[in-house]
């Protein structure tokens, strides 16, 4: 089988979004933003106070991660995905507000894939594991937010060709449940406990 | 009696915190090449090219193989000849780790409380200690980094001593099936059974330490790692969780004496980047 590569730019758009089918492998280039747990917890507080969110959501990619230091000279330390689960419970709302892209690993909930397909975004996967690698396809990067959280805080990181897989395209067909079903070897496989 | 200064500790710990998230052990690095060789999913030889390249880059470059430097465990075989002179124990292998996490480009990746403030330490401490005390004049020291994307998909489960090994292996297989995606495959699962309610996770956590690819030298346990492997790979996860042959590099398994009413079975589940160092004085 041949992996199709795309290449694609953010901020992204419906019709970028449209393009991309489960199992494409795509090099990303363009600004994306660091959020984890902390993160996204401070976000939908603004949000629900009436305050803007600490960049316009409409059309930008979250990467769930938290580089290791940068080393001096070097834009960036090690900065594979977390896993994307942690966050499902904010993700809708982000959606919902026009975040066209997320970069983690592992599985969605139901509802963030619902809202995926509601509102046309897209889930990438980034190998996790491969944590040095994913940083030499980083080419600056700037806190913009919450910098007292340290490796959580909000960064603003500048990718060339960063290698992603979709994972849940935006008809909502998920890798992560169809993948394993050409390999496992027995007859019933447990259905996935989503929360 | 021997004396060994804390600072000689401290020091120790430091160097192996460093070597530890920076190279890849060369039996999981085989492993990873062996399941290259196996795996037929595109998608899996993907991720199985991307982790062999990291490896190379990390030691390379002297950046650490995973963002999540983890938190530090450490193992302490700790001869009975031996006095420490100094600080605690718990105090100096703290201040290795505060050296090499501060000083070294390390994600510092814990919080003073876990429910309320969840406040970074700063320094990555304090470490996870299980000391044992052992006869000779010898300190034996294994530095485990751990990262909780891992952790969160353990599981353990108190069984009864009729559910036997297919309660076993249901259980092993479950636990992987539920999170093993999220948790960075391919895999190396440590499977401790037996003792009681602490002591189980402990030995799943020393059984990830065995080199990949040797099995327990109980002829029983031995087959019982075997079948486990086949029927975690038997998943199709595969390697990044998109479906593959290889979901697990391998599977350990410990066992010690229990109690006659218990059947504990923990299992502890690693990423790929199994990172491990020891050293002694």
């Amino acid at each position: 089988m041949n992996i199709k590569t795309k290449r694609i730019k953010t901020p992204l758009n419906d019709k970028i979004v449209e393009s991309l089918h489960m199992g494409d492998r795509v090099l990303l280039s363009g600004f994306v933003y660091t959020a984890r747990d902390a993160a996204h917890e401070r976000m939908l507080k603004a949000l629900r106070q009436g305050d803007p969110p600490p960049f316009d959501l409409r059309g930008q990619v979250i990467y769930y991660a938290g580089p290791a230091p940068a080393k001096p000279g070097t834009p960036v330390g090690s900065i594979g995905p977390t896993t994307s689960g942690r966050v499902d419970r904010y993700a809708p709302v982000l959606i919902e507000m026009g975040l066209k892209g997320m970069i983690g690993k592992g599985k969605r909930s139901e509802p963030v894939i619902a809202a995926i397909k509601s509102h046309k975004a897209v889930y990438f996967g980034a190998t996790g594991g491969a944590a040095a690698l994913l940083a030499m396809k980083v080419k600056s990067s700037k806190v913009i937010a919450y910098e007292e959280l340290g490796p959580e805080a909000i960064y603003e990181i500048l990718v060339e060709d960063f290698p992603l897989l979709v994972v849940i395209d935006s008809e909502g067909n998920d890798l992560y449940s169809m993948g394993p079903k050409k390999w496992h070897t027995f007859k019933v496989i447990e259905e996935d406990e989503r929360s | 009696m021997k004396e060994i200064n804390s600072v000689e500790v401290a020091n120790l710990i430091e160097s192996l915190c460093i070597k530890a998230n920076i190279c890849a052990p060369e039996d999981v690095m085989e492993g990873i090449i062996l399941a290259k060789a196996h795996e037929d999913s595109s998608y899996g030889q993907a991720v199985l090219e991307d982790l062999l390249e990291n490896i190379e880059l990390a030691r390379k470059e002297r950046m650490p193989l995973c963002q999540d430097c983890g938190m530090v465990v450490v193992f302490v075989d700790w001869g009975q000849e031996v006095l420490l002179v100094g600080s605690t124990l718990q105090e100096s292998i703290d201040e290795g780790v505060r050296k090499a996490y501060l000083e070294n480009y390390l994600r510092r990746s814990v919080v003073n409380d876990p429910l309320y403030e969840r406040k970074n330490t700063g320094d990555n401490t304090p470490a996870i200690v299980h000391c044992r005390l052992v006869g000779g004049n010898e300190a034996k020291f294994t530095v485990v980094p751990k990262g909780m994307g891992s952790e969160n998909a353990s599981a353990l489960a108190m069984l009864s001593p009729a559910d036997g090994q297919e309660g076993v292996i249901n259980f092993v297989k479950s636990t992987v099936a539920q999170k093993g995606q999220n948790a960075c495959p391919p895999l190396i699962v440590g499977v401790g059974i037996g003792g009681n309610f602490e002591s189980a996770p402990i030995l799943a956590k020393r059984s990830l330490l065995r080199p990949v690819g040797s099995r327990n030298t109980d002829d029983r346990y031995s087959q019982l790692e075997e079948k486990l492997l086949e029927e975690i790979n038997g998943l199709g996860l595969g390697p990044g969780g998109y479906g593959g042959r290889v979901t697990a590099l391998d599977v350990h398994v410990e066992f010690m004496p229990t109690h006659i009413a218990g059947l504990p079975v923990a299992v502890n589940v690693c990423c790929n980047a199994l990172r491990h160092a020891s050293g002694h004085l």
